[in-house]
């Protein structure tokens, strides 16, 4: 028996290592070769970190760099602001009716293709007279961070008992001391977990930029593509590289984040399962 | 009063929903009534249904249909090995990983390793199959598609598998059934709402890849995505590229509907 349990565990590990190898190749793939001096991406020649200066050198990417981060930055503090009030709006809603109308047109957005938001919001933009550029990528981006900053923060909210919001009117708070005292402090961590999606969902989104990004603006993505079209160069490697390792770390800041988001709940509900 | 200050934070949200949501939509369905001139018609509705644009929406159709049966196909079973290993926790913090990583970058990469001289042909060539054209082709386009949605299909059956209670699998081998029966009649039921999210999650977005399609398959694919794209930014005929969008729309309603049981049921 033990020994069947064994073989098993190594099966499993086997087939588990097979899937993440493949799921890591493309990315390893590209770091390596990001160090190739040949200037290809096939036959290693030598190393070298030729490329990762090029990437610093090339002010035209480092000013889409900073737009890319700025938009991001931006566009999840707006998002998380507007998402937050629209949890509080839909937990404050009492028809039950009107409530998973609400949510029925919150999750649109989340489940339509990227090229449909798109399309769109472009012609969104031309009727609403918005020029392209930085102001139409940034509405799009907190347009499309909204619904995923309303579905962390919520569970937070419904959690929550509404006693501690009678006690608080009830010592004398005012509605502002309410919401900046007992209900924000409570739902902090949906609140960080929210402005982690949408920071990683702009960072992370191509398409919609695409549609919306006119000609005089660009961000990272849409310049990859644009790179990735007329061919392969090492700068994108190296850039790829580099990415991936602020996505590690963005990656592992989510992931304590959101440990520590479920880890104060989880004890109760141990209890309460066992 | 009351009432009335509670209805504060509505407003914000409220604005967003009719601006971003609801007009969007509307501005979609309005556009798809003109042509490329401006002048109010059906006639895009009629091209729609022309061959040349059943045969590309039937073919879009069955390349989403292939990418999320290979990706449910290759994700079940990680996510159900993911639920046995010790620190499932982290092993599947490493399997979203990737996902993570831009999109673009990844499809990128595969065009290095997919190249004539890359290392899929070397290791072709060593086994002695020799080189092949394997960038811009059907496989190349439905494997890369397939390797971006395993994440986001591993999640969701990984999530339903995990809340299984596991004495409902012991009670069915203490009561005879074999590993498969167990899988069949028991497991894979139980967990049908998570394998149906994973669906919905892979199947809509990948009727409208258009990146890959083009960077990829080199044109050789279109899907309704590409030839939205197309419309939008490249020919300016926005009335038919909404109209496609509308169909896809509609197709996309369609799917949720279809797999929408997998919430409703819980």
């Amino acid at each position: 028996m033990s020994s069947n349990s064994k073989k098993t565990g190594k099966g499993i590990t086997i087939y588990l290592m097979v899937v993440f190898f493949i799921l890591y190749a493309p990315i390893l793939y590209l770091a390596y070769y990001s160090f190739n001096s040949g200037g290809a991406m096939h036959s290693f020649e030598g190393f070298t970190l030729e490329w990762y200066g090029e990437v610093f050198q090339d002010t035209r990417l480092v000013i889409i760099l900073m737009n890319t981060l700025a938009i991001a930055l931006f566009s999840a503090a707006i998002s998380t602001m507007i998402g937050v009030a629209g949890a509080i709006a839909i937990t404050h809603v009492r028809s039950k009716q009107f409530r998973s109308a609400l949510l029925t047109l919150n999750n649109v957005l989340i489940v339509s293709p990227d090229v449909i938001i798109g399309a769109s919001f472009l012609i969104l933009f031309a009727a609403m007279g918005v020029k392209l550029g930085f102001a139409s990528v940034l509405i799009s981006h907190i347009a499309f961070s909204v619904p995923i900053v309303v579905l962390m923060v919520l569970p937070k909210l419904q959690e929550m008992s509404p006693t501690l919001i009678y006690a608080a009117r009830d010592l004398g708070a005012t509605r502002w001391d309410v919401l900046t005292r007992v209900i924000v402090p409570y739902i902090a961590p949906g609140i960080f977990a929210g402005f982690f999606m949408a920071l990683t969902y702009s960072l992370d989104d191509f398409a919609v930029t695409f549609f919306v990004t006119g000609n005089g603006f660009s961000t990272l993505s849409v310049e990859i593509y644009s790179r990735a079209r007329q061919g392969i160069s090492l700068t994108i490697n190296a850039l790829s590289t580099l990415i991936f390792m602020v996505t590690l770390v963005l990656a592992v800041g989510y992931y304590v984040m959101n440990t520590r988001a479920t880890t104060p709940g989880r004890p109760a509900r141990v209890e309460a399962g066992e | 009063m009351q009432y009335r200050t509670r209805n504060i934070y509505l407003i914000p949200y409220a604005a967003w929903i009719v601006v971003f949501v609801i007009a969007p939509i509307v501005l979609i369905a309005y556009y798809s009534m003109f042509d490329i001139d401006g002048a109010l018609t059906l006639g895009n509705y009629r091209r729609f249904f022309t061959p040349v644009y059943m045969g590309m929406a039937v073919r879009s159709f069955w390349y989403a249909f292939l990418v999320t049966l290979f990706s449910l196909l290759v994700a079940y079973p990680t996510a159900y090995l993911l639920t046995k290993t010790k620190h499932k926790q982290l092993w599947l913090l490493l399997m979203i990983m990737p996902s993570w990583m831009n999109l673009l970058l990844k499809a990128y990469a595969f065009i290095g390793m997919f190249g004539t001289y890359g290392p899929v042909n070397a290791l072709l060539g060593a086994v002695g199959i020799g080189t092949k054209q394997i960038l811009f082709t059907d496989f190349s386009f439905i494997f890369v598609a397939v390797y971006i949605f395993i994440p986001f299909m591993i999640l969701p059956i990984f999530n339903a598998l995990d809340e299984l209670n596991p004495s409902l699998v012991a009670a069915a081998r203490d009561l005879g059934a074999s590993g498969w029966d167990t899988f069949r009649r028991v497991i894979f039921p139980l967990t049908t709402s998570g394998v149906k999210s994973g669906c919905r999650a892979v199947f809509i977005p990948a009727l409208s890849l258009f990146m890959i399609t083009r960077l990829i398959a080199g044109n050789r694919v279109i899907t309704l995505g590409t030839a939205i794209e197309q419309h939008f930014l490249v020919t300016q005929d926005w009335g038919m590229g909404s109209t496609i969008a509308v169909f896809l729309i509609i197709a996309m309603g369609l799917t949720m509907v279809l797999t929408g049981s997998g919430e409703g049921g819980r």
